[in-house]
């Protein structure tokens, strides 16, 4: 690890201006993601800011939703009684990631942050475009099982691995930001993560020296008929291959609204609207569920390791919905 | 007995060698049996390497910065102090801000319980507990440990008296080569209060209600953070669940006794052992 300075910032002002002012400062949360990086050399910060003391762990009812804040750990997250009562599929979610030991370190704002598990980005002597713009792209003729199938661009593949932001992105999710010099903004979920496009180095709209201050759920009708399905290489402590965060209200056995959205299958959570269209006032049924998950992966386009996602992505939108459902 | 390893015999050096350890002060220190012992290994063939074995160990231990470290940090940067409590005790260092907590556990504090097997968050064998709660310590900075709380499986016991986890796994066999046991055992201990609060597992079905009472299956899915290459899963889950649930099972084995151990004796004409 390359040798850096560490602060500890003692409140948010100071601590997105400390990283706002050295373009080679990162914030440190639970460091998961990013003391693995800095092993590896592929993040290469000179100057850490921790977080871990700010007063941003809180999770409180507020405008009707609630607010997570950024630096609540994924354990205190999921298994509050308000996330557990009101968001389930975010504690499902949740609790699908990682370990133990992890999801205790873990905060809400790093967890977003986390970055791709391409194996090329991990090693510093292949191409890598994320890594290092104009390398070019080791995974796109290369090993790429893990890689995306939908809104790819030929100068990265990779996917965004984590499981709590697909859930968040179902359930409507807003981030709240403080810049480098104070002023406060908030960016939808959806907006958040981006597709790789030319600058695959860019993985979030986030700018340097913005730090996440809470994540905002507004009121959720889906807390009874939601499911988060996670399919993995072993049944514990891996990544997903593919990941569904499925929800439905239903009225009357119809389905009212729906929010399907894919996870591990592209550069970010994939929400797909062609499915949620194709679920809006049928019934909730097998075949209802199979022709939304037809629509949902209609533009996949598999490369040479990975065209199992389709497939696979197809049965787990079905069975996710299945179960959110209660059908099975 | 080799002439040359015997404790009187004065074995003989070439001038050079005599004037190479004569221009090494430190060696005083190193006491009387291991500065003769050095002699007698240079003087077989082994001479310049030994030396320069001695040489390296002296430089290391002139740096060491604390009582008990092992390695010292060479070239520290960007150093920070802090003050945490280790098993209850606390204790101050100063450390390169890269330094993680395994790292300052093991080198600096002579804590070697806690095991690195891949320094990256995927294995479990350097987990301990900070201010209670199940972390890895391969991913935590010392530095972020300031005014904590860290236990290692070293403070679970209370003197000789062995902490129900660990007495669990004895008996229950829940280890074989032993390297994953300690991030084990740690995980455990955690997991005991998280179930106490009815925290939920990616295995729970209704994450909506509160149940503290573990299944197997439970038990397994909030221990998958710990990976054990010798696959004593079983006998891991089996000590877990007698120590969360209280229920005692008969122990699956025993030790060998006398009378049995006859029966397979060469000495007493039989032909095994
Ligand atoms: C072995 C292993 C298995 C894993 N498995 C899974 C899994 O199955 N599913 C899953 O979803 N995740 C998984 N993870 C990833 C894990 O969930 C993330 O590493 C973790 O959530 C990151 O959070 P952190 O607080 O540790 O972030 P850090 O590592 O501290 O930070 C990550 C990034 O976020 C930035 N950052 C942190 N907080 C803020 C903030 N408030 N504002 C602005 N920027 C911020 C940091 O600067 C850094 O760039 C796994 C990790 C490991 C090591
Ligand atoms: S897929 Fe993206 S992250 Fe992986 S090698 Fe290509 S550019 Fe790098
Ligand atoms: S050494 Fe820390 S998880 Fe493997
Ligand atoms: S006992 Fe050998 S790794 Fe677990």
């Amino acid at each position: 690890m390359r040798p850096f300075k560490y602060t500890r910032a003692t409140e948010p002002n100071g601590a997105a201006a400390a990283v706002g002012a050295n373009p080679q400062a990162k914030f440190l949360a639970g460091g998961t993601n990013i003391l693995d990086l800095m092993k590896e050399d592929v993040e290469r910060p000179n100057e850490l800011v921790d977080l871990t003391r700010l007063k941003l762990a809180e999770i409180k009812e507020a405008g009707g939703g609630v607010s997570i804040g950024a630096l609540a750990t994924n354990t205190d997250t999921a298994n509050h009684p308000l996330i557990r009562q009101n968001y389930p599929l975010l504690t499902q979610a949740i609790v699908a990631g990682a370990s133990g030991q992890l999801r205790n370190m873990a905060t809400n704002g790093g967890n977003l942050l986390q970055r791709t598990r391409c194996q090329y980005f991990y090693d510093t002597a292949m191409p890598c475009n994320k890594r290092e713009p104009g390398s070019g792209c080791g995974a796109l003729e290369g090993l790429n099982r893990m890689h995306a199938i939908l809104g790819w661009s030929d100068k990265c593949v990779a996917t965004y691995p984590g499981d709590m932001a697909n859930a968040l992105l179902a359930l409507d999710a807003v981030v709240r930001i403080k810049g480098a010099d104070g002023v406060e903004r908030t960016i939808p979920l959806s907006e958040f993560h981006r597709l790789p496009g030319d600058t695959p180095q860019q993985d979030t709209n986030l700018q340097h020296g913005e730090l996440i201050l809470a994540i905002e759920l507004p009121k959720s009708n889906f807390a009874k008929n939601s499911y988060y399905l996670k399919v993995r290489d072993r049944a514990s402590y891996a990544f997903a291959l593919v990941a569904v965060a499925a929800a439905v209200e239903l009225e009357a056995g119809a389905i009212k609204q729906a929010r399907v959205v894919l996870g591990s299958v592209a550069h970010k959570p994939w929400r797909s609207q062609e499915a949620e269209a194709a679920l809006a006032g049928k019934p909730a049924s097998a075949e209802s569920f199979g022709r939304a998950a037809e629509a949902a992966i209609a533009d996949a386009k598999p490369l040479a390791h990975n065209a199992y996602k389709v497939e696979l992505a197809k049965r787990a939108i079905v069975r996710a919905l299945m179960r959110a459902s209660k059908l099975a | 007995m080799n002439e040359e390893f015997h404790e009187n015999s004065e074995p003989e050096l070439s001038a050079d060698e005599e004037a190479l350890l004569n221009e090494m002060p430190a060696l005083a220190d190193v006491g009387l049996t291991r500065r003769r012992f050095l002699k007698q290994t240079l003087a077989g063939s082994l001479g310049l390497f030994a030396l320069d074995l001695l040489a390296h160990e002296q430089a290391l231990a002139a740096l060491s910065p604390s009582p008990g470290a092992v390695f010292a940090d060479k070239t520290a940067e960007n150093l920070v102090k802090l003050a945490l409590k280790v098993n209850g005790v606390t204790k101050r260092l100063e450390v390169d801000s890269r330094v993680v907590l395994l790292d300052a556990l093991r080198e600096r504090l002579g804590l070697t319980g806690s095991k690195k097997g891949c320094d990256q968050g995927q294995c479990g064998a350097c987990t301990v507990l900070v201010n209670g709660r199940r972390v890895l310590s391969c991913l935590t900075l010392a530095a972020t440990c300031e005014g904590k709380d860290v236990t290692t499986i070293e403070g679970l016991a209370k003197g000789d008296q062995l902490h129900p986890m660990q007495a669990a796994f004895i008996k229950y066999d829940g280890f074989q080569c032993g390297y994953c046991t300690p991030g084990q055992i740690c995980s455990a201990v955690a997991l005991l209060e998280e179930a106490r609060r009815g925290d939920v597992s990616h295995v729970t079905e209704d994450v909506s209600a509160t149940t503290t009472q573990l299944t197997n299956e439970q038990i397994s899915e909030r221990m998958s953070g710990n990976i054990c290459r010798c696959g004593a899963y079983p006998g891991i889950v089996a000590a877990i669940q007698e120590v969360h649930s209280g229920k005692k099972t008969a122990q699956t084995w025993g030790f060998v006794d006398d009378q049995q151990l006859a029966r397979v004796r060469k000495e007493d004409g039989n032909a095994a052992v």
